[in-house]
């Protein structure tokens, strides 16, 4: 048990006070928050750039209509003619005209209504105007067939179904986007620290036989205490570089949002799409995150997380040992970069379609990609026997996966000069 | 005989590839034991079994008497062939390390370090990382992690492989010095000459088997074959000659001398005494040189494997 902790911590200190690591720890939140604040700055740069646009109304249907926004002043030109407009815009650079020509037939006019401009204009523009003639037309067409339009809006039903489960829980659909993309997260992450550690193991593993030190450790510990040694000591490593990016990643974002005087949040695209989302609805998608199952998602990420690295880097230490140098790893990276890939997958796509499905509980099951769905299912709400029998299966086949690898390691540690076969490998178990 | 370790019987199979095949060695208390072979003859595969690395299909070990047991590797040192150190660790944290998993605690290896560097002339090393180093310095450093523990047992694979002449002489001259101070030796090689230098006895592995072993002047003798190598300035030399050829079995001597002598091998019958030759040579001429040819453990070694083939 001495050893253990020995090992463990020279390969946390190796780990941690290697330069790249080092670099990598505090440049990725820089960099990453770096490239949020580019693109935040883009956006806002894009947004600041103020479009004029003149109005040749010719039928006075709208007067008044086009409201100033943030980032389009609409002016009044139905004085002058179409082809003093377009002089005009041309000269003063402005966006470009819209043309509404003098028809008085509500349906004809709508087919006749013209964008003259330098270039064309982006697509949310166009809607915008389209909208605001639309409703203007739709409006007077409407009136103008003798319709009450009061009685319309007043007869205006708003639909937002309430979806409550058993337990009196209430949600929405807003809640299950949240539970998506907090599902989504997990999985993910769980899925890149996975592969990231697990190379790191089975680099180290490979150092160790090439720089031949392997077989003077090993006279002194067992083989088993070394892997699991390593693979602790860098599970540690990896934890310490997780906690300083959020740390530093919270930090800095923090920073860059205040100096720039930009809620970076707000130039995230799903976001956006929430502007309109009325006030009460913006109250409910703060319970629904406070309704999400928080404690469970993170007891069950950390269990998770431990069950599935364990999984994984014992595979990754058994190929780090069977081989010679890094460039022969890849003929075994494949089996276990496609059970991660198929996790993914499957919660990317089974997962949100149909939580509870037979797809998604089949493979929230198996060893190799629970971790990842059974995580992507949890916000949605797993029964705990379901959760208890997925975790049960993934600690099992760790032990005996665990108790392989170091069958594999004990030997290929010791082995120089080939590339091993599957077949070969399968022999090793069995010495 | 009061032996350290004794391995009884061991056999290790891998596959259908069988490295040791009842294979028995016992090592006195405080000796330089040369365990020799070809390569691949099983010697690695042996000393790993002692070292608890691999373990035998059958046949058991005991060290101090009882048989091995995990805790064991605190009283073996061991210097593989294949070594190395961590080469961006530094030299001074890595003695500590690996003295650590050998059970000392931090202030015994640190305070044997101090001891060991300053006697190898190597403190200055401290605080350099391996990559810094030469081959030659590194190997150094895991001689002194060998030794650090004071272990009852030092198994030495190749131990001289890598090491200049004057650092060869260094670490022999350590070595010599441990087994004074009451260690045995296992002492592995391929290469002859340093166990007739060194070696009080030695065991011979080839194929997996174990030809012969016991003490190395008991095998020497042994294998001696009464033969004589001769230089001399003969009054007479065809009548010398015809004589000695009718006498005895003569052979060309490879010898060197600064003498423009007649060299020869003379091999007598084992219920001759060399003196009567000796006797009958200074009759016929003037003698220059006269040694008994004792075989070189090259010799037995390479008479051994032939005869078994």
């Amino acid at each position: 048990m001495n050893n253990l902790k020995l090992i463990i911590q020279r390969e946390y200190l190796a780990r941690v006070r290697n330069k790249t690591f080092i670099v990598m720890t505090f440049l990725s939140p820089l960099i990453l928050v770096g490239m949020f604040s580019l693109i935040a700055y883009l956006s806002m740069l894009n947004n600041s750039e103020k479009h004029t646009i003149a109005v040749k109304d010719d039928s006075g249907l709208f007067k008044g209509e086009f409201q100033n926004k943030e980032e389009i002043d609409f002016i009044d030109v139905s004085a002058i003619s179409l082809e003093d407009a377009k002089l005009l815009v041309e000269e003063k650079d402005y966006y470009g005209v819209i043309y509404i020509p003098d028809t008085q037939d509500n349906l004809q006019l709508a087919k006749s209504i013209k964008f003259f401009g330098k270039e064309a204009p982006s697509i949310g523009l166009l809607q915008q105007i389209e909208r605001t003639i639309s409703e203007n037309l739709t409006t007077r067409e409407l009136i103008a067939r003798g319709v009450d339009i009061t009685k319309i809006e007043s007869a205006e039903a708003k639909v937002n179904i309430q979806i409550e489960n058993f337990q009196g829980q209430r949600t929405s659909k807003m809640s299950s986007y949240i539970k998506m993309v907090f599902g989504g997260a997990a999985g993910y992450l769980l899925m890149m620290f996975i592969i990231i550690y697990g190379n790191m193991v089975m680099r180290s593993v490979i150092e160790e036989k090439t720089n031949r030190i392997i077989e003077i450790i090993i006279s002194s510990v067992k083989p088993i205490q070394l892997m699991l040694g390593k693979i602790i000591g860098t599970s540690l490593a990896g934890i310490t570089q997780f906690t300083i990016w959020v740390l530093l990643g919270t930090t800095l974002l923090f920073i860059a949002s205040s100096i720039s005087g930009l809620n970076i949040m707000e130039s995230q695209p799903q976001i956006e799409n929430l502007e309109q989302v009325s006030n009460g609805e913006i109250q409910q998608l703060i319970i629904d995150i406070t309704n999400l199952p928080i404690l469970t998602l993170i007891i069950s990420f950390l269990v998770y997380f431990i069950g599935g690295y364990f999984l994984y880097s014992a595979i990754y230490a058994a190929i780090g040992a069977a081989v010679d140098s890094e460039t022969d790893t890849q003929q075994f990276m494949f089996p276990i970069i496609l059970p991660l890939m198929l996790g993914i997958y499957v919660g990317f796509f089974s997962v949100i379609e149909n939580p509870h499905g037979t797809v998604s509980t089949i493979f929230s099951m198996i060893p190799l990609t629970s971790p990842i769905v059974m995580l992507m299912r949890i916000p949605f709400g797993v029964p705990w026997y379901e959760l208890a029998i997925s975790i049960i299966i993934l600690f099992v086949t760790n032990a005996g996966v665990v108790w392989l690898a170091a069958k594999i390691y004990r030997v290929g540690i010791l082995m120089y000069g080939k590339k091993p076969t599957y077949k070969e490998l399968y022999k090793w178990i069995k010495y | 005989m009061d032996n350290l370790l004794v391995a009884d019987n061991i056999c290790k199979q891998f596959g259908n590839f069988t490295a040791l095949n009842n294979v028995s060695i016992n090592i006195p208390r405080e000796s330089i034991f040369g365990l020799l072979g070809p390569n691949g003859a099983g010697k690695t595969t042996f000393i790993r079994i002692i070292n608890q690395i691999t373990m035998p299909d059958s046949g058991m070990v005991y060290l101090d008497g009882k048989p091995l047991h995990p805790n064991d590797v605190g009283h073996i040192g061991y210097l593989p062939e294949e070594r190395g150190l961590y080469k961006s660790m530094k030299v001074g944290e890595q003695a500590l390390y690996l003295a650590r998993l050998k059970g000392l605690t931090k202030a015994e290896a640190k305070e044997r370090l101090e001891y060991w560097f300053t006697k190898l002339d190597i403190k200055h090393w401290w605080d350099k990382k391996i990559q810094e180093l030469s081959k030659g310095m590194a190997q150094k450093v895991q001689f002194v992690i060998t030794v650090l523990h004071q272990p009852k047992l030092l198994i030495f694979d190749e131990p001289f492989s890598g090491f200049d002449p004057v650092n060869a002489d260094l670490i022999k001259n350590e070595i010599l010095q441990l087994r004074e101070e009451g260690a045995t030796i296992l002492f592995s090689t391929h290469r002859m000459e340093s166990v007739e230098e060194l070696c009080d006895y030695m065991a011979l592995i080839h194929e997996s088997n174990k030809l012969l072993d016991g003490k190395v002047s008991d095998i020497k003798r042994a294998h001696k074959t009464n033969t004589f190598e001769v230089g001399i300035n003969p009054f007479e030399e065809s009548q010398l000659l015809e004589e000695l050829h009718s006498n005895f079995k003569i052979g060309q001597a490879k010898f060197k001398s600064h003498a423009d002598d007649l060299k020869l091998r003379i091999q007598i019958k084992p219920t001759e005494s060399p003196n009567d030759l000796l006797q009958y040579l200074i009759t016929k001429s003037r003698v220059n040189h006269f040694v008994e040819v004792i075989p070189s453990v090259n010799d037995i070694f390479i008479k051994t494997v032939t005869k078994n083939e």
